[in-house]
């Protein structure tokens, strides 16, 4: 069983006890525990299922690479799901629940998928699925339903708060180990400016545990020394709990501070986005322990020999009473020597290799400990827990010699530099034949802007697993990245270590050697994702050559851990089956973020009102009182109708409708796009810009416009006012203010930069006011004596008018059909104006009236709105507004466009009105199908709905939509298919359903 | 992320301050183009990999339109420079010269 030793555990306070929960039992740890550290300190073993055949899994590892040892966390508002319990610092109170079982962790129906192992081989989600194709539904959906992902989503809204920073240093170094304090000490010594990122709780990595003597001092002593230094350094800032997630272009990285993850009452944010650009940057990542590949290698107990080491020195946890350890390089004895000098039983070290170790073997063979080499695991013993070891020789094909009693079995199958961080942004690799792994190449890192390398390894990260030379490794990369930042390195000698004598490392893929089917069957790779020796081999042989089509067909390496585990172990099968070196295999692609980081920490500060910004025109605080139904219209918010007394949202449509058509409604139309376009070639500008003439608009006079893109579709209208020889107010739609001012500076920079114009964009600089119906007239009148009659002030005009004391620019444009003046003041005078204008309108019967209303109004007169009737594919001929461009222009932006052969096809859906015969209102989206079957058999649409409404006027449902031909088909009745079967059949009618002639705008 | 001077403000600018708008040094097809030359222009577009001519704008900045030479492969910029010129100036083209002498873009010589 696995216990809490007496004494012992350099990170825990045996005088600081904790209680903690799993699954709901209540349980006890230590201050500085992790959560894998207390669950094993009593005897919790078993945390969690796999993902595919729902193997008990215990935990395997000690830090970020644990691929088993997944948990929910929290509750409520902070719960989160597969959590590392390896990387989970244990408080007071913690709730921890394991995942991907029913109905419980300990007895978990979905194991029967373990035995359907035969029938769930490698790319089984792309065979089994397919036929026959009744199965879909009823069998496999399902299926893959319940067992798709692992843990699950929070249900409720996140009550944590998150924050970025930002900040630039010229060296940056990710690894807290004593490579990241040595690199970060010899570049902070020659003043540079310093970020020292590490992302456990403590300083000095492995090194502390796996021991060793420098500068004649304990390795432990060294770095206490190294980190004393450090804090007293004003240039070097230092951070635990913050992991370098990714690199990016131009020294761009993200560092993951977990905040108050440990300590959940800290209060602040909870987890920290550094945002970091860094001149130079150096990963000290590190190295991580491969697991060996033999029969049973994923049966709890079965562990990684430096994780057995950790729990044993770091935490004082024995993970078992007595421990095999299996290796195939000297670094397994340090496991070996650890537990028997605590005192443990150790009852022998399997060694691969024929010859044995070096120093350490030695060390351990003095201790007592049996040493076998030579050997190999044949086959682990147990179900949900480790009982013994059956052993064999490496070479053989596994008849068993004897079978080892034990309740752990620590493994060790060498070590691979964590190259993630070097290789995100393009750092190249080399595998180390010597060592058995893939480091980076120092010829080919990370590039800069001006093409230097920005990224260096340093330590076990770069190959260099022996103290000693990691040490000088370190120093080195410290110093050149200073120096490269423009510092100058002070001489002195880099740090010595004693060197270790260690005895080469014998790569072993396969354990024994040859294996038969029946082992390799039940050989893990990934064990998350129940990936096995047999399922890579078999991909082998269907043809997936590929390490990436290999990774994708067997999902090796895609679990949550990204094959940290399973990565180097699985492309050295692959290559073995293929017949070729690991080199010409190659890696799959390593992808940020190192290890998962939280939604909440990329979002920030950027959830609720601090999401996006908001716009607020004069008169929103008055809407806001008044009862308005926001509507967000980009980044402002418009009310979308006011809600009197205890009226519906339709009912508040109606009235307002009613009262503009019928005496007098108010529109804050503010937000309406404005831009200035000024100079002596604004006029030939404007010509460009729109499908029709402007440059011959009088002035005082408006005209409305159309613009389009180069391929001829329509991007925005809006009525143009001639201001003064040389100044034109272009109005946008409210969305399109600012991607049309864009447009216009993309051309007047890019392509016509020799022409005199300016633009701006003046859209916040105005408070505008709809004053619309019958009554308009009488009601501007009683606040000017500027003469406003339809003589002196007609239609498509607009006037300075002094309204009471305030000059007003008033447009006599009309959107509605109605009488109509858009009164333009400048923004601060809004909200008065706006005031005073309600209140002289009282005696009209007056309303406020929101952007429904105004959609309805429109409707009702056929007037098209973009983003409802255009979707980006649609020409201004489309809406048959052919009026709107002009044949005299030689050219204008989409001119062109409209000219290729599918634009001019008369087949084109083109637009109308429609009317349900039974009045009713026509779905939004809707499409209009014939009785002719398309080449899939589906009925053939000719048509669609654009902008459907009830018209408080007409009395009736009213649509606009696009169909095919729809012009010439006036007063034919089509088919509009429903959701529910039923079928609407609709009349196409003229678009404009309401005062065709045009008579009351013109009074 | 990438950072890229702005030849007019003068300021080193994060990608988050910048947009991108594409292949630079497009020639505009009007009205009287054949078929063949305003397909070129709407859609023929350069995809290298390696040195690339661009459009940027420094949108959330001085609100100018500039060019920049950058290899996609290994993120160099040999430079950026006016968005007011038809084709690279020789000083850029000397940078690019200097780390790829077989250098070439479309029919520019
Ligand atoms: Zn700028």
């Amino acid at each position: 069983m696995s216990t809490r030793l007496a004494t012992g555990g350099r990170l825990i306070d045996h005088a600081a006890p904790m209680t903690f929960t799993f699954n709901g039992k209540e349980m006890q740890g230590y201050a500085g525990d992790t959560l894998a550290s207390a669950l094993l300190a009593n005897d919790r073993m078993l945390v969690g299922r796999s993902f595919k055949y729902h193997r008990p899994r215990g935990i395997m590892a000690s830090g970020a690479e644990e691929p088993n040892a997944l948990v929910g966390l929290g509750r409520d508002g902070q719960f989160e799901p597969n959590q590392r319990a390896t990387t989970t610092e244990l408080f007071d109170g913690l709730e921890s629940t394991s995942q991907n079982h029913w109905p419980s962790l300990d007895h978990d129906i979905g194991a029967v998928n373990q035995y359907l192992g035969r029938v769930l081989p490698a790319g089984f989600y792309y065979k089994m699925f397919l036929y026959p194709r009744a199965f879909w539904k009823h069998v496999y959906e399902p299926f893959i339903r319940h067992s798709a992902g692992l843990g699950k989503a929070p249900q409720d809204r996140d009550a944590d708060s998150y924050e970025h920073f930002h900040v630039h240093v010229d060296v940056l170094v990710i690894g807290g180990g004593i490579a990241g304090l040595q690199a970060a000490c010899a570049a902070g010594r020659t003043g540079a400016k310093v970020l020292l990122i590490e992302q456990t709780a403590h300083w000095g990595g492995r090194a502390p545990v796996d021991g060793g003597v420098v500068d004649g001092i304990s390795v432990d002593a060294f770095t206490q020394n190294l980190i004393a230094e450090l804090d007293a350094m004003e240039n070097v800032t230092m951070r635990l709990r913050t992991m370098g997630a990714g690199v990016y272009d131009h020294g761009y990285v993200l560092g993951y501070e977990r905040r108050t993850d440990h300590a959940p009452d800290m209060g602040g944010p909870r987890h920290r986005l550094w945002r970091i650009r860094a001149a130079r940057t150096i990963t000290a990542t590190g190295a991580i322990e491969r697991p060996l590949s033999f029969s049973g290698n994923d049966i709890p107990g079965v562990m990684l020999a430096s994780a057995v080491r950790d729990y044993a020195v770091n935490f004082g946890v024995a993970v078992g009473d007595r421990t095999l350890v299996v290796t195939n390089n000297d670094d397994g004895y340090r496991t070996a020597i650890a537990l028997k000098n605590l005192g443990l039983d150790v009852p022998a070290v399997i060694d691969a290799r024929p010859a044995g170790g070096g120093a350490l073997a030695q060390e351990a063979a003095s201790l007592g400990i049996r040493i076998e080499t030579g050997k190999a695991v044949a086959k682990a013993l147990g179900g949900k827990r480790i009982t013994g070891a059956a052993v064999c020789a490496q070479a053989g094909t596994g008849s068993v010699d004897e079978e080892i009693e034990c309740d752990c079995i620590a493994m060790s199958g060498g070590w691979s530099p964590v190259v993630h961080l070097w290789s995100h942004c393009g750092g190249k690799l080399i595998w180390d034949a010597d060592h058995a792994f893939f480091r980076p190449d120092p010829a080919r890192p990370p590039l800069g802007a001006e093409g230097q390398g920005v990224v260096m390894a340093a330590g076990s990260a770069n190959g260099a697993l022996d103290l000693a030379i990691a040490l000088a490794d370190a120093d080195y990369a410290g110093r050149k990245a200073a120096e490269a930042t423009g510092y100058r390195p002070k001489r002195g000698r880099p740090p010595e270590a004693e060197q270790a004598g260690e005895a080469p490392i014998l790569p072993v893929w396969q354990m024994p050697e040859g294996a038969d089917q029946t082992l390799r069957a039940k050989t893990w790779l990934d064990f998350q994702n129940d990936v096995k020796v047999t399922d890579v081999q078999l991909a082998a042989r269907e043809g997936f050559e590929s390490v990436e089509h290999t990774k994708r067909y067997t999902t090796l390496g895609m679990a949550t851990d990204q094959g940290k585990l399973s990565n180097i172990n699985g492309l050295a099968v692959l290559s073995e089956a293929l017949g070729q070196a690991i080199p010409a295999t190659g890696t799959t692609t390593f992808r940020p973020p190192y290890t998962p980081i939280s939604m909440g920490a990329i979002a920030g500060e950027a959830r609720g009102d601090l999401f996006q910004p908001l716009r607020r025109t004069p008169m929103h605080e008055w809407h806001e009182a008044n009862g308005a139904e926001w509507e967000p219209v980009g980044q402002w918010r418009r009310p979308y109708c006011y809600i009197q007394g205890d009226e519906t949202p339709a009912d508040a449509v109606t009235r307002e409708v009613t009262a503009v058509r019928q005496s007098l409604g108010l529109l804050d139309a503010s937000t309406l796009g404005k831009i200035i376009v000024k100079g002596p070639d604004a006029g030939q500008f404007l010509d460009m810009m729109y499908t029709n003439m402007m440059s011959n608009l009088g002035i005082g006079k408006c005209r409305y416009g159309l613009m389009c893109n180069e391929n001829g579709f329509l991007i925005d209208d809006g009525v143009v006012a001639r201001i003064d020889a040389d100044t034109w107010l272009c109005h946008t739609t409210t969305g399109g203010a600012d991607h049309i001012h864009a447009h216009m500076e993309e051309w007047l920079q890019t392509e016509w930069w020799d022409w005199q114009v300016y633009t701006a964009n003046v859209t916040e600089q105005w408070a505008q006011i709809a004053v619309v119906g019958p009554n308009a007239r009488n009601l501007l009148e009683k606040f000017t004596d500027d003469d406003l009659s339809a003589e002196a002030f007609p239609f498509m005009t607009w006037k300075d008018v002094t309204l009471n004391s305030v000059r007003a620019r008033v447009f006599r444009i009309s959107f509605s059909g109605e009488l109509s003046y858009e009164v333009a003041t400048p923004a601060g005078m809004g909200r008065a104006v706006w005031n005073e204008l309600l209140a002289g309108a009282e005696e009209f019967g007056a309303t406020t009236y929101g952007t429904e209303a105004l959609h309805v109004l429109r409707a009702e007169k056929g007037f098209i709105m973009i983003g409802d009737e255009t979707d980006g594919t649609v020409t201004p001929q489309d809406l048959c507004l052919n009026w709107a461009v002009s044949k005299k222009k030689h050219d204008f932006i989409g001119k062109r466009g409209q000219q290729r052969s599918h634009l001019c096809d008369p087949k084109r859906w083109r637009l109308v009105g429609l009317q349900t015969l039974d009045g009713s209102v026509l779905p939004d989206g809707a499409y209009a199908a014939t009785q002719a079957r398309n080449a899939n058999g589906q009925r053939k649409t000719i048509g669609r709905v654009t902008s459907t409404y009830y018209s408080p006027t007409l009395k009736r449902g009213i649509a606009m939509g696009l169909v095919e031909n729809g012009p010439q088909r006036m007063g034919e009745v089509i088919d509009f298919p429903m959701l529910d079967g039923t079928v609407q059949q609709v009349r196409i009618v003229d678009p404009v359903q309401y005062d065709k002639a045009g008579e009351k705008q013109n009074v | 992320m990438l950072m890229l001077k702005c030849p007019y403000c003068g300021v080193m600018a994060d990608e988050t301050e910048l947009s991108a708008g594409g292949e630079a040094h497009l020639k505009r097809f009007g009205p009287q183009s054949s078929a063949e030359d305003f397909e070129g222009y709407l859609f023929a577009r350069e995809n290298p990999k390696g040195v690339h001519v661009e459009r940027w704008r420094h949108v959330n900045g001085c609100g100018k339109w500039f060019h920049a030479a950058r290899c996609t492969l290994t993120l160099e910029v040999f430079g950026t420079y006016s968005a007011q010129v038809t084709a690279p100036p020789q000083d850029i083209r000397d940078a690019i010269r200097a780390k790829h002498p077989d250098w070439r873009w479309r029919d520019m010589a």
